[in-house]
């Protein structure tokens, strides 16, 4: 079955802040953008990575998709210019301010709206949400498996043999498409951008699909259709019994040891 | 009428027979929950061979516990347990569901939340509940860590989170509580999945949990300079009795295993000493340390943020420390 198939592959990738351009500010307790540098989460490379790969063994179409704002546009490119072959930005006031219920419902619809897919691949989590939580909802809507924390893919003539590691071990597990995979970073090393691919990521029209497009109502899409909300943000704060301990570093030693017999603790 | 959604559930991994430590974690807080709500907690125990953990359970807080109880479920099938549990809760319609962050919690926990059209609150590391409305308060790092965010989902039921292990306290069992046991039979629709598990295989690789549960722990940051250091700092643990830590960029050079990681992406851990040398003390790192009753930091910078947290502070070059306090552990000094 996967042999003869001209798979259809859709990735989908998310447009996050550059951790190296950011930076908190401890008194005001808001982040701070030295730039507005931003770039495809981290783990979404590795998924466009396992589609190329798979793509390369049995042919196939890779579509990226992407919600976010208008300048999602560039994350979009940059996958282009990997080598994805369409691509379709999700974008519409109305999405702002989405929780991963509403962001599953938007990238679930535009799926939909695609010819036909047979494997679709996010990332494990993105590293600004850092949720994990958007790919296994994705898949329910979708109504099809969903294998997370995916490090290893082999092909068989009817299935996927995929390993998945967890946190205290691992499983090899087998499934049939259409399935949707979340994958770690140690699948494989993501490629660059390619000079061919640049020229074409400069000249493809990537549509941008709103609502209208989706037939999604605003109000279930975005901050209105998002069951849970923010009441609350803190800076946080540690209270300690602060004690610095002065003296040479031997006495600083003898100081700290006494104040832990002192605790019962050496 | 729509019936109300009473009860606060936790799904409990289980491993190898036995019920994971987020599960017990999960189970004292929900039973704190309940009494504050006036309701009752159930656990929830999928597996093979489960019906001794139902007692556990109870022990640990849960009022009502319902087993599914089947030779299929003996590994984790993400198909499997999704339909189980959405199934149950739409039949008998929680008011609360808690699972722990734990991969497989992870893994399925989202898809249940989107079968029933609810919100679903990841990694959390703190909850609590509105006496007056029921609405599950659930805090949870934001920004890198550089906030925590109260996050609630008042309109839409069940609400759901997942906790991130080791966070949340665990109650004494009381092996005297009593609690009602109900035996779910298993439904032969559950188990139709696409999903074939070849192989399952559970690390006995115990570093991660015995730095969790440590009673002391010494943590090394980038700060440790050399690997004669880093043995150093092994022999200062081994002679404190504690357990080997690490901050992230430590792990990332593989200096050191990932399962020792200690902070957001990493283990929380609740020990009575915890000592520093050569850690920052960034934000990510210091959720999972805060738990700690004694924290000693080691740190050349006067300026490092882990000294604003520190019971006791040491502005000094590990350097020097790791060999004084050999000497002075050995009883050399
Ligand atoms: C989403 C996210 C999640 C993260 N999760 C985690 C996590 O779970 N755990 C974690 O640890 N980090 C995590 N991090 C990384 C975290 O932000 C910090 O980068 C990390 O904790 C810093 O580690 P460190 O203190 O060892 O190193 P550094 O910040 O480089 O600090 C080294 C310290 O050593 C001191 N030092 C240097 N030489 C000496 C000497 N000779 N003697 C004494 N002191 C010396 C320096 O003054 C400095 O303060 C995460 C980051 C992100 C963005
Ligand atoms: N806005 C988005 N657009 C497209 N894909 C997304 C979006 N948000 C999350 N994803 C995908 O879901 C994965 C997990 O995201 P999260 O649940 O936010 O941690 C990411 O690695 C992406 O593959």
């Amino acid at each position: 079955m996967i042999e003869a198939k001209r798979l259809q592959i859709v990735v989908c990738i998310k447009q996050v802040p550059d951790a190296k351009s950011v930076r908190f500010d401890k008194e005001t307790g808001t982040l701070v953008r030295e730039s507005a540098a931003a770039v495809i989460n981290p783990y979404d490379l590795h998924a466009l990575e396992a589609g190329f790969g798979l793509r390369e063994k049995l042919g196939g179409e890779i579509t990226v998709i992407s919600m976010g704002p208008p300048q999602a546009m560039d994350a979009l490119r940059e996958a282009v210019s990997m080598g994805a072959d369409n691509a379709v930005l999700l974008s519409d006031r109305a999405f702002a301010g989405a929780d991963t219920l509403a962001t599953t419902r938007v990238l679930a619809a535009a799926i939909n709206r695609l010819p036909g897919f047979d494997l679709v691949l996010c990332g494990k989590l993105t590293v600004d949400g850092d949720t994990a939580q958007v790919g296994p909802g994705l898949a329910c809507r979708l109504n099809i498996p969903s294998i997370t924390c995916v490090n290893h893919i082999d092909l068989e003539k009817e299935a996927m043999l995929l390993t998945r590691t967890y946190d205290d071990g691992q499983d090899v597990v087998k499934v049939k498409l259409p399935v949707l995979l979340t994958v770690n970073k140690s699948l494989n090393t993501p490629r660059l951008p390619s000079f061919k691919g640049k020229m074409r990521a400069k000249s493809l029209q990537i549509p941008v699909w709103g609502c209208a497009e989706l037939g999604l109502e605003p109000a279930e899409t975005g901050l209105a259709g998002s069951p849970t909300r923010v009441i609350k943000t803190e800076v946080v704060s540690f209270e300690a019994k602060k004690e610095m301990l002065t003296g040479t570093v031997q006495e600083q030693v003898n100081a700290l040891l006494e104040r832990l017999k002192a605790h019962g603790m050496a | 009428m729509t019936q109300k959604n009473t009860g606060i559930w936790v799904w409990c991994e289980t491993h190898e027979n036995a019920m994971t430590s987020v599960s017990r974690e999960l189970l004292s807080e929900a039973s704190r929950l309940a009494l504050k709500r006036g309701t009752v907690t159930c656990a929830l125990i999928f597996g093979s061979d489960i019906a001794l953990l139902a007692k556990e359970a109870v022990s640990f807080g849960a009022d009502r516990v319902y087993l599914v109880d089947h030779p299929a479920l003996s590994s984790f099938n993400d198909d499997i347990f999704t339909a189980i549990l959405t199934d149950l809760a739409r039949q008998y319609r929680p008011e609360i569901i808690l699972a722990g962050a734990t991969d497989r919690g992870l893994a399925f926990i989202p898809r249940v939340a989107t079968s029933l059209e609810t919100g679903l609150t990841a990694n959390c590391i703190g909850l609590d509940i509105r006496e007056e409305d029921g609405v599950l308060l659930q805090t949870r790092p934001a920004w890198e860590g550089n906030l925590m965010a109260t996050i609630v989902c008042a309109e839409q039921k069940p609400q759901m989170a997942t906790v991130r292990p080791g966070v949340l306290k665990v109650s004494e069992p009381d092996h005297l509580r009593q609690g009602e046991v109900i035996s779910v039979e298993c439904n032969q629709e559950w188990l139709t999945t696409n999903i074939e598990i070849i192989s399952s295989s559970r690390s006995i690789n115990t570093g991660s949990s015995n730095l969790a549960e440590a009673e002391a722990v010494v943590c090394i940051g980038r700060g440790i300079g050399s690997g004669k250091n880093l043995e150093m700092a092994k022999e200062v643990a081994a002679l404190l009795h504690a357990e080997i830590g690490a901050t992230r960029p430590i792990t990332d050079e593989g200096l050191l295993d990932k399962a020792l990681q200690i902070g957001q992406t990493g283990v929380n851990i609740t020990p009575r000493l915890y000592i520093g040398f050569g850690v920052s003390g960034a934000m990510p790192h210091v959720i999972g340390i805060k738990n700690a009753e004694v924290i000693v930091a080691v740190n050349k910078d006067p300026k490092a943020p882990i000294f604003e947290m520190s019971t006791y502070g040491l502005v000094a070059d590990v350097n020097e420390v790791l060999p004084a306090m050999l000497k002075a552990l050995k009883g050399e000094g």
